[in-house]
């Protein structure tokens, strides 16, 4: 049987997934035509490029993986005409194919509207890699960018524009509200407001008549009359159904484009199937992934003489990227007398949830999550299994109230049937079958052996409680362990090592664990040793279980070199030190910044370079920051009283003293924190692990707040305190953290999973519930007083200072690899390829 | 220093100058060669110093171990770990190594390329 493919994207490539997989080798001749230049790629996570995934990376299956299974593929070779006579299809290059079954798989391009100038440069569609190799080459040129388009793809492009650097950047949309197609009017409100903090300006309502510019854009124009200067935009206005060969052919076409295809994918010719986003099934074009997958099943077993129809397809959807959470499933919209609403909207955190349940409270018919959706999965499973509802309705959105119960029955509740994975057709009972049969305790191991979660993986956090839910059903105890070689948790790890008083990574994996470790368990057994013992980190033996930034005692860069941050605490810097900085950055070249956390790095230091340049620093008088370790941070104050008008105490003075306390102590993450003098909160303490905010009496102090990816607020700890109990409480505070955090949890994360939460933590650092109030101040003590500069231990010891050059063989020679561009007066790391 | 099989042997550097459970990088002609000595086990491996995913020269740097009974280095810039005696990457991508053969003399390491 000879089967030609036209188009090689990802239904395409599932395609020929699904008959290599399923057809007897020999029994039948594949051919793939592509246009695009590479193999089929995930276009789904084509966004991912801008956050580090190269081409590669994306790519599907090399074109190796077709000549091994026996497909021929010819890339950047379009078919230009079908003899539907003759079964030939013709190439561009010439190539001439006959075929018994044809597969359309030409997917979609964008929709770009007939704006007069769009056609200047400047203006982009998102839909392959070269369009984002397109963008990334004019991005750097521009301040302005706009995306027109407020649905799903425009959004992603949004962000897009904010990773490529763009400061400011405008989503244009038609309707009167972003995503109309997904979410309504409140849960769209929200949304717009969380984009705005995300730096976005959203313009809704709104309808492009020109974009204007002389070779390039320049401004777009409205029919409101508005006007805005751009430098770049993105048309993300919708699809369009790639169906120019079908009706050049013949084939039956929707009036508004599409393939037009019945259950069985077939188009309106016996030996023409349409599948993916160029098909048009019962007045639908499907534009996302899973059902162009479904698509191909169908197809693949048709061809192997089974009778499986297509019956249309879930269209729930989870936006990703974007940086805030929005979701819709099932029915968003329906109303009217058989369906109750249940809306919960919270806009101080920008939350918006809403469920409709049918009439007899049996039934959830669909749903919008902004803001939060973490109970996506399970809520689009209840909805799409029917699955029994819980007593209280509203808990599927609120959660239990009243205690930590768990709102429904969870993956238990879900029948083996259940679709878990919809890009790969994975059932719930698939997915148990491989941890119970096939030995599969892990994620990535269930991805291996069923692909489930290889898609979109939206369903990863599903597979997770699945594959927990198997191994306690088998009566296998879930444990945190630290990795293959720690059958342990960490804090269990903690106590032992203290018990056994073991000094050395090799001690910790000959007493405790097996095999030779590895990236996860060194560093987390070394920062337990830090912690512990507060010994140089990197004495002999240790030095190399430290995570590559504290081996080093620096960050490394794009490109291979360091970056070197001296402490300054509290952010407090005489005029002299300054000069140092800025003398030792001419002398050795380095890029400097003004941080964040109100310091100074000095970036681009060659590693045989950083000895010379800390020896510097340290003889005016700097010291470690520790920016490279999981560690204290920094301590940022505000002027406080002894300038500002409105000061109640001097926070410099007592953030250089909390700072000087606890420079070098290791944690299981980064621990950062702040002082204010007064209640304006300058120094931002309620984002910090631990802040400080002056009162008329004393202090108050918050804890377990982050900043970050998942930014949250510091809760009150303790209020007025005087300065001496303060310390006491951080000292309480900080040692029950590093004894009982997972591996790089922050303090937030840390407390987020502690039962009783803040209640419960507070009673055992103010009340000493634990009674280990006493040891741990005591420890803190000890600590504090083993401090020691590692950078000045390093520059002094000979053997330590060795290991700072690039070639072991050729100390003297710098890394000749390592290449800079020039920016602005300074200079900067070169692109990686 | 002697010839062994078809590779010529180079001197890389003294056993004294590698780290304990940990890696060096060592300039061989032009090219870079990371080297790995394991000293739980006295096991010796060389690879190419180019970590394949974003052609980093920071293999040497990064942290050596196993998984199950393969050793492994974990590059430092996004932790692709890659086996150290067949170069596969053990993430699953596509990209692999280079591997060499090493040889120790009383003290002397040697890099066979
Ligand atoms: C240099 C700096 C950016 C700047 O130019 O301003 C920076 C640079 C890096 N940050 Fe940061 N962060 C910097 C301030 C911040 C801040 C602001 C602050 O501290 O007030 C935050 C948010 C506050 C917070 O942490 O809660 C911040 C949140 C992060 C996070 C997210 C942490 C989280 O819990 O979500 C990471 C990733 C991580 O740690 O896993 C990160 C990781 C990094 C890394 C280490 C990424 C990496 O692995 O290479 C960057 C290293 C740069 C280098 O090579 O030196 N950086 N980073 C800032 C250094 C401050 C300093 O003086 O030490
Ligand atoms: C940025 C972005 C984000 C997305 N996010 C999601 C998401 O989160 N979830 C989701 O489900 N979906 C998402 N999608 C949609 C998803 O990518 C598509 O549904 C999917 O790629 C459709 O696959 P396809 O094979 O039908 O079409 P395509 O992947 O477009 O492949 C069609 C291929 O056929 C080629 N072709 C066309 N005509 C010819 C011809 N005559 N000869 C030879 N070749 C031809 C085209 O060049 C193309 O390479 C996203 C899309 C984009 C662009
Ligand atoms: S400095 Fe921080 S926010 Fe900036 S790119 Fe690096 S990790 Fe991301
Ligand atoms: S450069 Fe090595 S893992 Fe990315």
């Amino acid at each position: 049987m000879r089967i030609v493919i036209i188009g090689n994207g990802m239904v395409g490539y599932k395609c020929c997934e699904k008959m290599v997989a399923r057809m007897a080798p020999g029994s039948m001749e594949i051919t793939v035509f592509g246009e695009e230049s590479r193999p089929a790629y995930d276009r789904v996570h084509l966004s991912a490029y801008f956050a580090g995934k190269t081409a590669e990376d994306l790519t599907l299956a090399t074109a190796d993986w077709y000549a091994e299974n026996g497909i021929t593929l010819y890339l950047s070779d379009p078919v230009t005409r079908i003899d539907r006579e003759v079964r030939m299809v013709y190439s561009h290059q010439g190539l001439a194919v006959p075929y018994d079954y044809l597969v359309l798989a030409t997917g979609s391009s964008a929709f770009v509207p007939a704006i007069p100038g769009v056609e200047k440069e400047g203006v982009f569609i998102y839909r392959t890699i070269e369009d984002l190799e397109l963008m990334t080459r004019w991005a750097p040129k521009a301040k302005t960018a706009a995306v027109i388009g407020g649905g799903l793809l425009g959004l992603e492009a949004a962000k897009a524009l904010i990773d490529l650097g763009i400061k400011s950047t405008h989503v244009i949309e038609f309707a009167p509200r972003l995503m109309p197609r997904q979410i309504d009017e409140a849960g769209a409100g929200i949304l717009k407001a969380k984009l705005e903090l995300l730096g976005l300006s959203i313009h809704t309502n709104k309808n492009t008549t020109a974009i204007e510019g002389g070779e390039h854009i320049e401004a777009m124009s409205f029919s409101d009359g508005d006007r805005l200067k751009t430098d770049m935009l993105v048309i993300s206005a919708g699809i369009k159904p790639r169906d120019e060969l079908a009706r050049a052919s013949g084939l039956a076409t929707g009036s508004r484009g599409g393939i037009i295809v019945n259950e069985h994918m077939l188009t309106s010719d016996q030996n023409i199937f349409a599948i993916g986003e160029c098909a048009l099934y019962n007045g639908m074009i499907y534009g996302l992934v899973a059902p162009g997958y479904e698509m191909a099943e169908v197809v693949v077993n048709r061809l192997t003489g089974g009778d499986k129809s297509f019956t249309g397809f879930d269209m729930s959807t989870k936006l990703k990227l974007i940086g805030t959470d929005v979701a819709s499933f099932g029915d968003p919209f329906i109303s009217g007398e058989e369906v109750k609403t249940i809306v919960m909207e919270d806009g101080y955190k920008g939350v918006y949830k809403r469920i409709n349940i049918s009439r007899d409270g049996k039934e959830l018919l669909g749903g919008i999550l902004v803001g939060d959706a973490a109970a996506y999965n399970m809520l689009l499973q209840t909805c799409k299994n029917k699955l029994v509802l819980p007593p209280n309705v509203e808990d599927l959105i609120l959660g239990a109230r009243g205690g930590e119960g768990d709102a429904g029955a969870g993956v238990a509740a879900l029948p083996d049937e259940a679709l878990i994975c919809s890009c790969e057709s994975i059932s719930k009972g698939a997915i148990c079958s491989s941890v119970t049969d096939g030995g599969c305790e892990t994620v990535e191991a269930i991805k291996k052996c069923t692909k489930a979660g290889t898609g979109c993986g939206g369903c990863i956090p599903m597979i997770k409680d699945l594959v927990n839910h198997s191994l306690k059903a088998q009566g296998k105890y879930i444990r945190n362990v630290l990795c293959e070689h720690f059958q342990y948790s960490r804090q269990e790890l903690f106590d032992l090592i203290r018990i056994h008083d073991i000094r050395s990574m090799d001690a910790a994996l000959d007493k405790l664990g097996s095999g030779h470790g590895c990236e996860t368990c060194k560093p987390a057994v070394a920062s337990i040793l830090a912690s512990l013992w507060g010994e140089m980190i990197l004495k002999k033996g240790n030095a190399t279980a430290q995570d590559s930034n504290d081996r080093f005692l620096a960050n490394i860069q794009k490109g291979g070199t360091y970056s070197v941050v001296p402490r300054i605490p509290g952010g407090e810097i005489s005029p002299d030190k300054l000069i140092v900085i800025g003398q030792v950055a001419k002398k050795y070249n380095l890029y400097t910044k003004i941080t964040g956390g109100q310091r100074i790095d000095l970036f681009g230091a060659h590693l045989s370079d950083l000895p010379s340049i800390w020896e510097e620093l340290i003889e005016a008088g700097f010291e470690s920051g520790h920016a490279y370790g999981k560690a204290l941070r920094t301590v940022k104050s505000c002027v406080g009283s002894t300038w500002c008008r409105f000061g109640l105490h001097d926070s410099v003075s007592y953030a250089i003293r909390v700072e000087e306390r606890y420079r070098g102590l290791r944690a299981p993450h980064k621990i950062k924190s702040a002082v204010s003098g007064c209640i304006r909160e300058c120094a931002e303490a309620q984002s910090k692990d631990f802040g400080i905010i002056a009162t008329e009496k004393g202090w108050n102090l918050y804890v377990c707040g982050n900043g970050g990816s998942k930014p949250q607020h510091a809760l009150l700890l303790a209020n007025d305190l005087d300065s001496e109990t303060c310390i006491k409480y951080i000292d309480r505070f900080l040692m029950f953290y590093i004894r009982t955090a997972d591996p790089l949890a922050r303090t937030a994360t840390w407390l987020n999973k502690m039962e009783g939460g803040i209640d419960y933590l507070r009673n055992v650092i103010i009340n000493d519930s634990l009674g280990m109030c006493e040891q741990w101040e005591a420890e803190m003590q000890l600590l504090v007083d083993s401090y020691e500069c590692e950078w000045k231990a390093a520059v002094e010891n000979p053997e330590i200072r060795k290991r700072f050059s690039h070639f072991v063989n050729a100390p003297e020679e710098k890394d000749p690899t390592v290449q800079f561009e020039a920016l602005r007066s300074q200079k900067r790391a070169a692109e990686w390829k | 220093m002697y010839q062994e099989n078809s590779s010529s042997w180079t001197f890389a550097c003294y056993t004294h100058d590698v780290p304990e459970n940990g890696g060096v990088c060592v300039k061989v002609n032009e090219q870079q060669i990371a080297l790995f000595h394991f000293t739980r086990i006295d096991a010796w491996y060389a690879t190419q110093n180019q970590c394949p995913h974003r052609r980093q020269m920071a293999l040497s740097r990064g942290m050596i171990g196993t998984q199950g009974e393969i050793p492994k280095v974990a590059c430092p810039f996004h932790k692709k770990t890659f086996s150290l005696e067949t170069g596969e990457c053990l993430n699953g991508d596509e990209c692999s190594i280079e591997t060499y053969g090493v040889k120790v003399e009383g003290d002397k390491v040697f890099i066979g390329i």
